[in-house]
C-alpha cells in the first residue's frame, strides 16, 4: 500500500486524538449535549467500522457488494439471540460466538456468489442480503419485523470480575474507538501482508493475477469472509448500543448507505470510508433537523458526488497534500 | 389440498411471474443494451402504481388511467436518460449502482411529497370485477385473470417487436455487441432513449394494473426490484427468454412458499436462486 | 479447415540429447467453426529458444493461451515433464515453472516497480494466504524480487508507479515479472510488439543474456531478433504447422520461402 502522506496521516491522528478527548472535553464545548454526542459519535465510529469492512471488499478487492449490512445485521442478532434473558452476556463467549456465526454465512454467501461477477454479484449480493432481511423479518422466533431487545448489555468480565459493563457510556464509547482503531490497524496490516498484495492485484485486474499463479476465487472469498465479520462486529456493538436489533439493520438500504459512505470517503484507502462515514452521518443528521424531506437532499447529495467527486473526500485529501508536498 | 386449490395457486403463480417479468425484461434489456445497472428501475414500477391510484381518483376511469399513465412515463423515462443516466454509459458498475440508488432515495422522497405516505388500494374496474367459480367453496377473480392475460398480450408484443422489426434487431445486435450498433451508423443516443423509455413504460404498466391486486403504499418498488434481480440473475443478464421462464419460476416458487411454509416464505425464492448459482452461475439459458 | 501440415508432426527431430520440459501433442483449438490451431505436435527442449512465427492470424498466440493454460483446448494434449497437463487451471501453470508475458502490457499500473515484481515473487511462497506479517518482511521474496528487477533492467526504476513509465519500460517490466516467479519456461507474446529500434535492441540483448538460462517460447514478427535469438524456428499457418527445426534448416526451405519468408519477409 503506498503511504499515507504525513500531513494527511497527521490529520487523522488529530481526528483520533479528539474522538478520544471527547469524553472528557466534550463536555466544555457542548455542554447542553454532550450525552447526545457521545452516543452519536459512537453510533458513527460504528458505522465507520463497517464502511472500512467494505472498503476492503468494493475498494480493495473489486467486489461490489450490496449486501453488506445483511452482516452486521446478523451480527447484531447474533448478540441478541444469544444474550441471556435477565443477566448481562459475557463478552468473551458472545462475541467469539457471534463473530464465527457471520464468518460461516459470509463464507457460505461468498462461496455462491463468489462464482459470478460484475453486475451478476452486486445482484447476487443485494438478493441474498435480502433473504438475511426476510429470513428475520418473516421469522416469528427472531421477533419479525419489531425485532428483539437486548435486555442486558453484555459485560466483560475477567475471573468473575466485571471489568467493563458497555451499558456505562463511557466506557462503551471507549471501547468502541479502540475497535475502531483496532479494525484499521488490522486491515492496515492485512492489506500490507503478501493476502493484501494479492486482494489489491485482484481489484486492479483479476485475470493477470490469475496468469501469475494465484487462484483468484480463494483470495476474493478470504477477502469476502473478512470483510463480512469485521462488518458483523460493528452490528454486533451496534446491538450492544441501542439494545435492540430490528430488520432494518438488514436491509438494503443500509448497504447502499455503506456503499455511500465509501465512495464519499474515497475507496480503496481505508481511512476515506471512515471519513466518509462521519461526513454522510452528520451531512443526514443535518438535513434531518432542518427538513422533513431530508432524503431528497440525501439522493441530491450523493449523486452530486457520483458526478463530480468520482475519488471521494480522500482523493482530495491526499491531491492536496501532493500538491503542498511539491511547494516547498 | 385440493387439485382446484393447487391450479389456484399455479395461477397466482404465473399471474405473480407475468408481473415480474415486465418488470424485469426492462431491467435486463436496459442492461443488455446499454451496460447500465438500474437500481432505480423498481420505482417505475411504484410511480405507475401511484400514476394509477391518483389518476383514477382524479379521472374515475381506471382504463383512462391506465391510458394516461403510458406517456406520463415515458416522458419520465425520457428525462432520466437525457438528464442523468447518459452520463454513465462509460462509467463503472459501482457509478452506476450510487447513481441510481441515489435516484431510488429521490423518487421515494418524491413520492412521499406529492402523495404522502399512507398506503392506498385501487378498486377493480367494474367490469372484472366477478369471480369464476370452481367448485363450491373456490373461485378465482376475473381481475387476476385479465391482469395475465394483458402480461402474455404485451409479451407476445414484445417478441414479435424484438424477432420482427428493425428496431428489435437493433436492439438484439446491441445486446451481443454493444459497439457493432455504434458501427453500423445509427443514431445510438435514439435507441437507447426509446428503449429506456419502453422499459420505464413496462414497468410503470405493470405496477399501474398490479395496483387493485395489492395496496399501493411506499417502498413497494423495493420488493419488485429485488425480485427482478433474482429473475435476471436466473435467466441470464441480457437475456428475454431467460427472464421469461426465470420470472415464471420466481412467481411459482414465491405464491407456493407463501402457502406452503409462511414462515419462510420469502426465503423460498432466495434459495431457488442460490441453486441455480450452484448449477450454472451464469444464468440458466446462458 | 483442409490443409494439412506439410511436415509430419512426429517430425521434430531427435537431434537434441536435452530433456524435453514441454511438449503438446495434437493440439487443437476451435472457435464455433474456425479451428485456430489445428493438431500442432510440439516438443521444446531444456535451456532452448524456440521460436515460433507466422503471418497474422496464423494461430499463435491462440498457441501461446492454450499452452499457459488460458484456453481449454479442443482436442490433443500438453505435457510438462512427461506429466499431462491438459486441462489444469491457469493458476496452476506457475507452479510448473512455466511463466508468461503477455502481447498487450498487462501488469497492474497503480504498482510500483517492485511492487509488480514482488506479487509475482510471491508465488514462490507455498501460499499467499499469509495476513499479518508485512510483505517487505519476507526476505527471500524481496530478493528474488530486487533481482529480477535488476535483469530486466529496471533496478533504478525501483519505486516508480508502474503506469507513469515509457512504454519500452514497461515492456521490460514485464519480463521482470516472469521472471520474479522463477520459471524454468518462458512463454513470451511479441515481446517487442510495438517498440522503436531502441526499445528493441534493449529487449533483445536481454532476451539473449536470458536465453542460456531458460526454455524460451518466443512468438515475435521481427525477424532480426527471432534469427538472432532462436536455435529453434516454427513456422504456422492457417492454424497449422508449416514447418518446424533448426532456424538454418528451416531458414533454407523452399516451402516457409514461397508461403511466408519470401519477399515479404521484410515487412515482418
Amino acid at each position: 500500500m503506498t503511504s499515507i502522506p504525513r500531513p494527511v496521516a497527521m490529520l487523522l491522528i488529530a481526528l483520533v486524538v479528539l474522538l478520544a478527548l471527547f469524553p472528557s472535553c466534550g463536555g466544555l464545548v457542548f455542554p447542553a449535549k454532550h450525552a447526545f454526542l457521545m452516543q452519536k459519535l459512537a453510533g458513527i465510529m460504528i458505522l465507520a467500522m463497517m464502511a472500512m469492512s467494505l472498503d476492503l471488499l468494493v475498494g480493495v478487492t473489486g467486489l461490489v457488494s450490496l449486501g453488506h449490512a445483511a452482516f452486521f445485521g446478523l451480527g447484531g442478532y447474533a448478540l441478541a439471540i444469544l444474550s441471556p434473558e435477565y443477566e448481562a452476556a459475557n463478552i468473551w463467549i458472545v462475541l467469539p460466538a457471534a463473530l464465527a456465526i457471520v464468518a460461516a454465512a459470509a463464507l457460505l454467501v461468498g462461496f455462491l456468489s463468489i462464482r459470478t461477477s460484475g453486475i451478476y454479484f452486486i445482484m447476487v449480493t443485494l438478493a441474498f442480503g435480502q433473504m438475511g432481511y426476510y429470513l428475520f423479518n418473516d421469522s416469528r422466533a427472531a421477533g419479525g419485523s419489531d425485532g428483539l431487545s437486548i435486555m442486558e448489555t453484555p459485560a466483560i468480565e475477567i475471573a468473575g470480575r466485571t471489568l467493563l459493563k458497555l451499558a456505562d457510556s463511557d466506557s462503551f464509547y471507549y471501547l468502541v474507538l479502540a475497535l475502531f482503531v483496532g479494525t484499521y490497524a488490522l486491515l492496515r496490516m492485512v492489506l500490507n501482508s503478501p493476502f493484501g498484495q494479492v486482494v489489491r492485484a485482484i481489484g486492479v485486474n483479476e485475470n493477470r493475477v490469475r496468469g501469475l499463479g494465484f487462484d483468484p476465487v480463494r483470495y476474493k472469498l478470504a477477502a469476502f469472509t473478512l470483510g463480512c465479520t469485521l462488518a458483523g462486529l460493528a452490528g454486533f456493538l451496534a446491538a450492544a448500543q441501542y439494545g435492540f436489533v430490528n430488520p432494518t439493520m438488514l436491509s438494503w438500504h443500509h448497504s447502499g448507505e455503506a456503499l455511500m459512505m465509501v465512495i464519499l470517503g474515497g475507496m480503496g484507502t481505508l481511512f476515506g470510508p471512515a471519513i466518509g462515514a462521519f461526513v454522510f452521518e452528520l451531512a443526514r443528521f443535518g438535513f434531518e433537523s432542518t427538513t422533513d424531506h431530508w432524503q431528497l437532499l440525501m439522493g441530491g447529495l450523493v449523486v452530486t458526488i457520483v458526478l463530480v467527486l468520482p475519488r471521494g473526500l480522500a482523493g482530495l485529501l491526499l491531491d492536496l497534500a501532493r500538491r503542498g508536498g511539491k511547494q516547498p | 389440498m385440493s387439485v382446484w386449490f393447487i391450479l389456484i395457486q399455479v395461477l397466482n403463480g404465473i399471474q405473480y411471474g407475468l408481473l415480474l417479468f415486465l418488470v424485469a425484461s426492462g431491467l435486463t434489456l436496459i442492461f443488455g443494451l446499454m451496460g447500465i445497472i438500474n437500481l432505480a428501475h423498481g420505482s417505475f414500477y411504484m410511480l405507475g402504481a401511484y400514476l394509477a391510484y391518483w389518476l383514477t381518483g382524479a379521472t374515475g376511469s381506471f382504463a383512462l388511467a391506465i391510458v394516461l399513465a403510458i406517456p406520463l412515463a415515458a416522458v419520465v423515462g425520457l428525462v432520466l436518460e437525457a438528464g442523468l443516466l447518459r452520463t454513465l454509459y462509460r462509467r463503472s458498475h459501482l457509478d452506476q449502482v450510487l447513481l441510481t440508488y441515489g435516484l431510488i432515495l429521490i423518487f421515494n422522497e418524491g413520492q412521499r411529497l406529492l402523495w404522502g405516505g399512507d398506503v392506498h388500494s385501487v378498486a377493480i374496474p367494474e367490469l372484472l370485477t366477478g369471480s369464476v367459480r370452481l367448485t363450491e367453496t373456490l373461485s378465482y377473480p376475473v381481475y387476476r385473470l385479465w391482469v395475465s392475460l394483458v402480461c402474455l398480450a404485451l409479451a407476445g408484443a414484445m417478441y414479435l417487436v424484438i424477432q420482427r422489426t428493425r428496431f428489435g434487431m437493433l436492439i438484439r445486435a446491441g445486446a451481443c455487441d454493444r459497439d457493432m450498433v455504434a458501427a453500423l451508423g445509427i443514431d445510438v443516443k435514439l435507441l437507447f432513449a426509446a428503449v429506456f423509455a419502453a422499459g420505464t413504460v413496462l414497468a410503470a404498466v405493470s405496477g399501474a394494473i398490479a395496483a387493485p391486486l395489492s395496496s399501493v403504499g411506499p417502498g413497494m418498488g423495493d420488493t419488485v426490484l429485488i425480485l427482478c434481480f433474482v429473475v435476471v440473475v436466473i435467466g441470464g443478464v441480457g437475456n428475454i427468454k431467460g427472464t421469461f421462464f426465470g420470472a415464471l419460476l420466481i412467481g411459482l416458487a414465491d405464491t407456493f412458499g407463501k402457502v406452503l411454509i409462511p414462515d419462510l416464505a420469502s426465503f423460498m425464492v432466495y434459495a431457488v436462486m442460490a441453486a441455480v448459482l450452484l448449477w450454472k452461475p451464469r444464468g440458466l439459458f446462458a | 479447415m483442409t490443409t494439412m501440415p506439410l511436415v509430419p508432426v512426429e517430425a521434430a527431430p531427435p537431434c537434441d540429447s536435452r530433456a524435453c520440459v514441454l511438449e503438446t501433442r495434437g493440439l487443437t483449438k476451435s472457435f464455433g467453426g474456425l479451428v485456430a490451431v489445428n493438431a500442432v505436435s510440439l516438443r521444446f527442449l531444456e535451456r532452448q529458444t524456440h521460436a515460433i512465427i507466422g503471418p497474422n492470424g496464423a494461430g499463435k498466440s491462440t498457441l501461446v493461451n492454450l499452452l499457459t493454460a488460458h484456453l481449454p483446448p479442443s482436442g490433443g494434449r500438453i505435457l510438462c515433464r512427461n506429466t499431462d497437463i491438459t486441462g489444469l487451471p491457469a493458476h496452476r501453470m506457475t507452479g510448473l515453472g512455466i511463466g508468461r508475458s503477455y502481447q498487450k502490457t498487462n501488469l497492474f499500473p497503480s504498482f510500483t516497480c517492485f511492487e509488480n515484481c514482488r506479487l509475482a515473487a510471491q508465488t514462490r511462497l507455498p501460499t499467499s494466504m499469509r495476513f499479518f506479517r508485512p510483505a517487505a518482511r519476507y526476505r527471500e521474496i524481496n530478493r528474488h524480487a530486487e533481482a529480477a528487477l535488476d535483469l530486466c533492467g529496471l533496478s533504478a526504476r525501483r519505486d516508480r508507479v508502474a503506469g507513469t513509465m515509457s512504454y519500452g519500460e514497461q515492456r521490460q517490466l514485464e519480463i521482470g515479472m516472469v521472471l520474479a516467479s522463477g520459471p524454468e519456461i518462458l512463454v513470451l507474446d511479441e515481446p517487442l510488439a510495438g517498440m522503436g529500434r531502441e526499445e528493441s535492441e534493449r529487449m533483445v540483448a536481454l532476451l539473449r543474456g536470458l536465453a542460456p538460462h531458460f526454455t524460451i517460447i518466443l512468438i515475435e514478427h521481427d525477424m532480426d531478433a527471432v534469427f538472432s535469438l532462436a536455435e529453434v524456428l516454427t513456422v504456422m499457418v492457417n492454424g497449422t504447422l508449416l514447418e518446424t527445426g533448426p532456424v538454418e534448416q528451416v531458414r533454407a526451405s523452399v516451402a516457409v520461402r514461397d508461403a511466408y519468408l519470401g519477399d515479404g519477409a521484410e515487412a515482418y
